[in-house]
């Protein structure tokens, strides 16, 4: 069983709107969410307005990258043909400290050491020249 | 005594059509959606030209465009017609609520839902959920945020619902598998059920192989082709006709917050129909426990046991023991999908489970009729978690 992730994947993001600012922001070592001027509240992924004030002012708000396991899934059969080389792999959903979650790969562990609750920190994965996927790693 | 909700008991479906289910068809999706229509209509014992109101589960997705069913069914004052196309799954229940208003507040008075799917020999549900140029966000989503990760189809993120489930409540690769197993027992009983003739044993479940743990291929939908069409009317209009009425007593559509994004839910396991299933019943006028049957939208067996705890048969967490010892089978407490559902019948977005509710509380259903069936319930869920529920009675 692989245990660490491929350094590419074929399968990109479209870079538009909203979604490239994200993926720009990674690509500057970053992961930024959006977070609400007005009442602070967290969301994604990415939209225009706040689900819990309505406010339209937002900022792209940095994250320290260290959150932890929240469920998974470990794919043996990649529908995505991109991912046929890659099975099996976990595909992780992760939860950031400050709230958001995000799916994402935790590599550096087989998924069947994988646990809800995990402790786990972001590294970057230059996946193309455009693309920067946020990645985890187990923390210790 | 709480008023008695406008819709109760106002409408009801006099007419069932459902075309082979197959693998493979050399017909196109509106042929079949129109042959499913006209049985309905033929089973109703109305003109087709009496129809007003076209409501299209999927829009075009259904098998044609309401154009397209003016103009080979000869409609030639259409009143009203609508698309629930972002519900995905739930599509077919929230067609019947669509209808339901339509048809209660007077604006139309036969109302024709037909519903096609070529998952077999066109493209398949999980292309299409996954393609952005549905418009849809969550398409856009899975794109744009899961698709990198290699998460690219339904069997890959509903899996994390189901991983979570296990995780928290202790839910067992025996309890998905009992789903499976009585699935497949039921559709034994129906001769339109791709899966009559191949039985399987919980064994067999075990042994097969991982698509997207704790996914196995078993746990997984079929991919079939086939339509199925209702027809409804107001109940006052139903005494009229030929065909035995089932009231809808019950009919509601919810959705996950945010709708879009299942990873950033608060609880990924609070689903649309969490939100809608008890309005449903609070329209209805009746309780779970008063239910003989329920036809639950079983695209994945995790998301079927989310849905027996949303329509509230058991507490949150219970669905695992619930499903087992034969308590969703035939003969036991509450059978659950008595045609073999989506998982061993044929995959026709649910369509199927209103067809089959229909026949059971017209006990028509033979060797698989639920005894003295009076009240059933069939649940919707698509897209990624919008739900809807009928609550029927004959
Ligand atoms: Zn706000």
């Amino acid at each position: 069983m692989k245990t660490e992730s491929k350094t590419q994947t074929v399968r990109l993001p479209i870079l538009h709107g909203y979604t490239k600012e994200f993926y720009d922001w990674c690509r500057q070592q970053e992961l930024r969410f959006q977070r609400c001027q007005k009442c602070g509240a967290w969301r994604h992924p990415p939209r225009p307005m706040c689900h819990s004030c309505h406010s339209l002012q937002w900022e792209w708000a940095p994250t320290k990258g260290k959150g932890k396991v929240y469920c998974w899934t470990t794919v043996h059969q990649a529908l995505d043909p991109a991912f046929a080389e890659a099975v099996p792999y976990a595909a992780v959903v992760v939860e950031l400290d400050e709230g958001p979650r995000l799916a994402t790969w935790v590599t550096g562990i087989l998924p069947d050491d994988l646990q809800i609750g995990m402790p786990v920190e972001l590294w970057f994965d230059d996946v193309s020249d455009e693309v920067t996927l946020p990645k985890f790693k187990r923390v210790g | 005594m709480p008023e008695q909700h406008y819709l109760r008991e106002q409408t009801c479906i006099v007419g069932i059509g459902e075309t082979a289910y197959t693998r493979g068809t050399p017909k196109s999706a509106l042929e079949l959606a129109l042959e499913a229509a006209m049985s309905a209509i033929e089973d109703a014992g109305i003109a087709p030209e009496a129809i007003d109101a076209v409501i299209l589960p999927g829009g075009a997705g259904s098998g044609g465009t309401a154009g397209d069913f003016c103009a080979n069914l000869g409609l030639q004052d259409l009143h009203y017609t609508t698309s629930l196309q972002e519900m995905g799954g739930a599509m077919c229940v929230s067609a019947v609520e669509s209808a339901a208003v339509a048809l209660a507040s007077g604006i139309a008075h036969y109302a024709l839902i037909p519903m096609c799917s070529r998952f077999y020999s066109g493209r398949k549900a999980r292309q299409v959920t996954s393609d952005p140029g549905t418009g849809l966000q969550s398409a856009e989503t899975i794109r744009d945020y899961y698709a990198p990760f290699g998460v690219a189809a339904p069997p890959q993120h509903y899996a994390w619902m189901a991983q979570r489930h296990m995780q928290l409540y202790g839910t067992t690769h025996e309890q998905l598998g009992a789903v499976v197993v009585a699935m497949r027992k039921h559709a034994q009983l129906h001769p339109n059920a791709l899966m009559k003739r191949a039985p399987i044993t919980l064994e067999d479940y075990l042994s097969s192989r991982w698509v997207s743990y704790p996914y196995r291929l078993l746990d997984c939908c079929l991919e079939t082709d086939g339509a199925a069409a209702l027809l409804m009317t107001t109940a006052e209009r139903a005494k009229d006709l030929r065909s035995k009425p089932v009231y809808v007593m019950g009919v509601t559509s919810g959705h996950p917050f945010p709708p879009h994004d299942i990873p950033n839910r608060p609880d990924i396991l609070k689903i649309g129909l969490d939100f809608c299933a008890p309005r449903a019943y609070a329209m209805a006028g009746v309780t779970p426990s008063d239910i003989d049957f329920a036809e639950i939208y079983d695209c994945f067996t995790g998301q079927a046991i989310l849905q027996i705890e949303a329509a509230g048969f058991c507490k949150k967490g219970e669905g695992g023991p619930f499903v087992e010892n034969g308590r969703i089978e035939l003969g036991g407490a509450l059978p659950i999908n008595t045609h073999g559902g989506l998982l061993s019948q044929a995959h026709n977005t649910g369509m199927n489970h209103l067809v089959e509710a229909v026949v059971q509380l017209r006990h028509d259903a033979g060797a698989r009729q639920v005894q003295d069936a009076e009240l059933g319930v069939v649940t919707g869920w698509g897209g990624h978690g919008h739900g809807s529920i009928a609550i029927v009675r004959r």
